[in-house]
């Protein structure tokens, strides 16, 4: 939608913190300008003291440096606290939005886009760009003011001086210029090669088990040795070139204070000069130097900043694929009864069909199993009901609407969904199964009691702190079959019309299944069930069974009528037959 | 549960600065040598001043140009010097520090490479890679900005003091009575800062860890409808790092202002004494400039100082976490060592002999951690020439007889043997060259075909190469690239089909005609033609070699010498295919499944 010029975007952007960024600037120009009278004070001080006038002035000026210092001092306060703190709310503000734009997009995004990538442009890049509106802005005002005004002040002293002072400055443009290219070259040239070093490292380590079995360790040493030595020498081209850098600075500098001293001197002999002016010109003359130096400095920072916003932009502005309906497609379902149709619906991800016309009714307050091979498209089936994939319009269906239409708030309100490998987060047991639940005085007894249902309480009361338990990074201290009845807990807590099992209770041992799916049934009786599982056990009670081939619906019945027909299904029972028989000897 | 790679610890511990300094040893003379660099360079920068000094003193009121132009040659010549010194200095130390990062890397690598399986079990090796180089790259830090500089600033300051001093005690007394306060100032600081420093990292780490989190879980967000509340979480986590860092900022705004004013004060107070002093002809006019100059330049490192804390305690943090990845003992080391005291042993293990020998597994038990037994009593024996088939379900423990066979792991209860020497008192290399492994998820290295095959050994001729390909039957797709063995093969060979690449790990373990083979089938599909060039294949390379294989398909072994039926854990049966169809027992239901479903399968794909 925004097709705007990134640079014009970042001016809107930062309009709004015109607030902070004015009197931010104001104390720029005070500090700036209380700094550059100082040597103007000592220019009179030191004159004075030579003819001799009265020591009480002399006392007055150290008087008056001291008050200028002080000044500028609270003015550079300021400065920072102002322009610096708006840069972090700029950041804070920018890092909110970032989150808000990926909550907006869908799975499919998350899937083709790294998380790597993502956390990087989310802390890496933000940092550049907030580094480019802070001190960027911050150094170059301040740089910027005191090189026109010291210039100006060396001017008014002696204009000769001023040009022969200058006589370095082309050089340490062009050193600049300079060294900024060069260094970015060979800097690059060490990006390629660290990430040479970490892909050769990557692969020995991943592939342990081959460097062991084969007895390679040796050869993957050399190898790392000879990319850890290739990056060294790289960094001492590096090194060769910036330890060069600021010591060059430091002699074009130096040469333009030597002329100044030496031709100075011989103005103050031949009288056109006195020393206080001398010491004056000289003290302005250092001020010059920073800025020269910083103005490489921030010319990497605004072009480093500018990259690193385009890349956010590509974020910020990307189009989520999933969205709502727009206002005039709405339809206002108050109460949604959970009546579900697949009608001809064929879908696939790019070239690779997974779903070819299938057709399916579900009446409102039934239960269908579904079971097929892997790769048969159960859970894709599963996935466009929530739209966590986009179906193509007229397709899925609940109570006759078109899923497209329904908001996506009442649409997953109405649906509790629990994926084969669900995603836990790591706080407590008790907040992933309120996951969905607003909070209130309830929300306690909806915890307990879908716990209950998903036999999670069984296992809790032998965890030292209950519920309160701390499930670590995606569940990793819960076994297999504790994560899977959590997240079968937490859909049951939201109370939904439409119950979705994705091969949930792949990871329960039978037993508990069997106790599972027997408190189940009194909760489905007033739902919609949609159960995906491998387990002859676990589908064969329900209302109609569907099996899957190849994204097709092969069969469709009751267990028992499956059973007869002597189809996949059949063949499906009486396999796992002979592995229980297996499993219980 | 905190990730070691947040803990952020002391800004300095002793412990670990002289075991990093112990690194700077092999290069003393480097070290000498940037030392003394910075010394001249300190010594010379302190010439501008005095020369102004003499400049202001002597020749403005004689008048004399021609020592003026004299001055401008020794101020020349310091201005050469000090960027000769300058440059050495920086070149030396930060050339020395990319050494001692090689050396440093090398020493992890080759600890990496020595460390065993449970070490890779317990860590990722995303973590692995950080220690090798970011943690690496942040210790650079300390070399070539932290400790040199901090020893150049300190260096600069004494002599200042020294010339003050020297020129004018009594001025530079006055001078130095600001000193207190810049004390007061700094300690101020550093205190605040550090603390800011760990909140606004305790925050940075949260948003990371919230972010992540939400990024893969995405789609759990919205199927609850979180979004609006997960805003509201992470606006909460985003506001508190902003305002740990506007605390931070305050320390700086307060800490840079307050270093010039004080610089200002000490000033004001060199013009208000000296100035009296100067009335008085007590003090030249020179003398004054020059002390006013050099309490400008004062002031620098010290501000400089403060700065370096940050980079010596992000140092310091992943000193720490490389020494422990030093400092982890390897469980299973290469040389043989004496079991009871763990002291490597002078003898190099018991050779191996040329003849292939009988394995022996006797009572082996084994677990990963201290979980259940993956492996309980099981005592078998592979005799040479030998070809033996394993096979069980998921989870039965196949696969953990071969890792133990390789000595992956060590065995917990019992022994394995070969010829009657346990593999324990063996030359750990001369094991593993017995053996030639074909894993489940066959792992292909970036580089060439060729290169696949080859693993490094340099010996290996082309030709050695093309028969293991042309073995295996390899070569048919081989020869189809254009640049036959020299075809380039990306990470992990994700350009090459299932088939291809178990097809190409057959030629790997051909090509170096092992004395044992070992097998471990892959359980991904392949169309029917690979399949067929396959189990041919295995046929090939079986030929008169003791074979070892984990089979999933049961009519890959079904002609083999032996079958051993592997139940949760335990050996529970025994004997030849015929033999065990007969038995009808584990082996007999394992049989019928795999053979019922695959004609129930076709006959409803017939239909």
């Amino acid at each position: 939608m925004n097709t705007f010029d990134p640079r014009r975007r970042l001016l809107r952007q930062l309009m709004r913190y015109r607030r902070a960024f004015l009197p931010g600037f104001l104390c720029v120009i005070v500090t700036t300008s209380l700094s550059l009278t100082g040597p103007w004070v000592l220019r009179y001080a030191i004159d004075d003291l030579q003819t001799a006038l009265t020591l009480g002035k002399v006392r007055l000026y150290a008087v008056a440096l001291l008050g200028l210092a002080a000044g500028a001092g609270l003015f550079r306060f300021l400065m920072r606290r102002i322009i610096i703190g708006a840069s972090r709310n700029f950041e804070y503000d920018l890092r909110n939005e970032f989150f808000a734009a990926l909550q907006r997009m869908h799975l499919g995004y998350f899937q083709q886009t790294r998380t790597g990538d993502l956390m990087s442009r989310a802390t890496n890049d933000l940092s550049a760009v907030r580094m480019m509106i802070g001190p960027a802005v911050m150094y170059s005002a301040t740089t910027g003011l005191t090189f026109v005004v010291a210039l100006v002040l060396m001017w008014s002293i002696h204009p000769w001086l001023t040009a022969v002072a200058l006589v370095p400055l082309p050089f340490v443009t062009l050193a600049v210029k300079y060294f900024g290219s060069a260094i970015h070259k060979r800097f690059e040239r060490i990006q390629e090669q660290l990430s040479d070093v970490s892909a050769v490292t990557q692969e020995s380590l991943a592939g342990v088990r081959v460097v062991r079995a084969y007895g390679r360790e040796h050869v993957e040493l050399e190898l790392f040795r000879r990319a850890n030595e290739e990056y060294v020498q790289r960094n001492r081209a590096l090194i060769r070139l910036q330890g060069m850098y600021f010591p060059s600075m430091g002699l074009l500098m130096g040469i333009g204070a030597l002329l100044v001293l030496w031709i100075g001197s011989r103005e103050v002999i031949a009288g056109r000069m006195t020393v206080g002016a001398l010491v004056a010109f000289n003290a302005y003359l250092m001020m010059l130097g920073w800025p020269m130096i910083a103005f490489g400095w921030v010319t990497n920072l605004l072009q480093r900043g500018l990259a690193s916003w385009k890349r956010m932009l590509e974020v910020l502005d990307a189009a989520p694929a999933i969205h709502d309906p727009e206002p005039s497609d709405r339809a206002e379902l108050t109460d949604i009864r959970g009546a579900i149709e697949f009608r001809h619906l064929t879908f696939g991800y790019g070239d690779h069909v997974v779903l070819r016309d299938v057709s399916l009714v579900i009446p409102a307050g039934t239960t269908t199993a579904i079971v097929g091979a892997t790769g048969s498209g159960k859970s894709t089936l599963l996935s466009v009901l929530p739209r966590i994939h986009d179906a193509p319009p007229g397709t899925v269906f609940i109570d006759g609407v078109d899923v497209r239409r329904i908001p996506l708030a009442t649409l997953r309100g109405a649906i509790g969904f629990v994926a084969q490998e669900p995603f836990l987060f790591s706080t407590s047991i008790a907040d992933n199964i309120a996951f969905g639940v607003r909070v209130d005085e309830t929300t306690r007894e909806r915890i307990e009691a879908a716990a209950a249902i998903a036999r999670l309480d069984k296992d809790l009361s032998g965890f030292p702190k209950g519920y309160d338990t701390i499930v670590g990074e995606r569940g990793i201290t819960l076994s297999g079959g504790q994560k899977q009845r959590t997240a079968i807990a937490r859909a049951l807590a939201v109370d939904p019309k439409i119950l979705v099992l994705d091969d949930a209770l792949s990871a329960v041992d039978t037993h508990t299944e069997e106790e599972i799916l027997q408190r189940l049934g009194a909760v489905l009786r007033h739902r919609t069930s949609i159960i995906v599982s491998h387990r002859v056990s676990t589908v064969r009670g329900a209302d109609q069974i569907v099996v899957l081939d190849e994204g097709r619906v092969a069969e469709v019945g009751t267990h028992d009528e499956l059973v007869r027909r002597g189809g996949l299904y059949a063949d499906l029972s009486r396999k796992q037959m002979l592995e229980d028989e297996l499993a219980a000897s | 549960m905190t990730h070691d790679d947040e803990v952020i610890g002391k800004a300095y511990d002793s412990r670990l600065m002289r075991r990093l300094m112990t690194y700077l040893r092999p290069y003393r003379s480097q070290v000498a040598l940037a030392v003394v660099a910075i010394i001249g360079h300190s010594v010379l920068e302190l010439a501008p001043p005095y020369l102004t000094k003499i400049v202001i003193d002597t020749y403005i009121p004689a008048r004399d140009r021609s020592g003026l132009a004299g001055i401008a040659a020794i101020y020349l010549a310091v201005l050469t010097g000090s960027f000769g010194l300058e440059y050495l200095q920086t070149w030396t130390m930060q050339a020395t520090g990319q050494r001692i990062m090689f050396d440093l890397r090398m020493q992890m690598m080759t600890h990496l490479h020595r460390l065993d399986l449970r070490f890779y079990d317990r860590n990722p090796v995303g973590r692995l890679m950080t220690r090798v180089t970011t943690d690496v790259d942040v210790l650079n830090d300390l070399f070539t900005s932290g400790v040199v500089s901090v020893f150049g600033d300190v260096f600069t300051l004494i002599g200042i003091m020294a010339v003050l001093v020297w020129m004018d005690w009594r001025l530079a007394l006055v001078a130095f009575s600001v000193l207190p306060l810049i004390a007061l100032i700094t300690q101020w600081f550093r205190v605040n800062v550090r603390e800011s420093y760990r909140t606004v990292r305790m925050w940075i780490a949260r948003i990371n860890a919230y972010l992540q989190e939400r990024f893969t879980g995405m789609s759990t967000v919205q199927l609850f409808r979180r979004e609006a509340r997960d805003y509201d979480a992470f606006d909460e986590i985003d506001r508190r790092h902003r305002d740990a860092n506007v605390d931070s900022i305050f320390y700086y705004a307060v800490f840079y202002p307050a270093i010039e004013f004080v610089s200002a004060l000490a000033a004001a107070l060199i013009l208000w004494v000296g100035g009296g002093w100067v009335f008085d002809n007590a003090l030249t006019l020179g003398a004054l400039v020059a002390f006013l100059q050099y309490s400008q330049r004062f002031f620098r490192p010290i501000s400089d100082l403060s700065e370096k804390f940050n980079v010596l305690q992000g140092a310091m943090a992943s000193s720490e976490r490389i020494f422990h990845l030093l400092d982890t003992p390897a469980e299973i080391e290469v040389g043989k060592r004496d079991r009871s005291t763990g002291r490597p042993l002078s003898d190099p293990g018991a050779s191996v002999t040329s003849a292939p020998g009988t394995i022996r597994f006797e009572n082996v038990t084994f677990s990963y951690g201290d979980g259940e037994p993956v492996l309980r009593n099981v005592s078998f024996d592979v005799h040479p020439g030998q070809r033996v088939g394993i096979v069980g379900a998921t989870g039965a423990g196949k696969t953990t007889i071969v890792s133990l066979l390789l000595r992956f792991y060590d065995v917990q209860q019992g022994r394995i043997t070969i010829d009657g020497v346990d593999i324990r008192d063996m030359d750990l290399l001369a094991l593993r060259r017995l053996f030639g492994l074909v894993l489940q998820d066959v792992y292909l290295f970036s580089g060439t075909i060729a290169s696949n095959i080859r693993l490094g050994d340099a010996t290996m001729t082309d030709d050695t190469v093309r028969r293991a390909l042309d073995a295996v039957h390899a070569s048919t797709f081989v020869d189809r690239m254009p640049q036959g063995i020299d075809a380039p093969v990306v990470e992990r060979g994700s350009t090459l089909s299932a088939g291809q690449k178990q097809l190409l790990s057959f030629a790997r373990a051909l090509a170096f005609d092992p004395r044992v083979l070992i097998l471990d089938e892959a359980t991904s599909s392949v169309d029917t033609d690979t399949e067929l060039l396959i189990r041919d294949a295995l046929t090939v390379m079986m030929r008169g070699r003791t074979t070892v294989a984990i089979a999933h398909r049961l009519s890959t072994i079904q002609d083999m010498d032996r079958i051993l039926v592997m139940h949760r854990g335990e050996l529970r049966e025994a004997g030849t295919h015929q033999e065990l169809l007969a038995a009808r027992g584990i082996y007999h239901r394992l049989y019928q499944l795999q053979f019922e479903s695959a004609a129930g399968i076709a006959a409803v794909r017939g239909a």
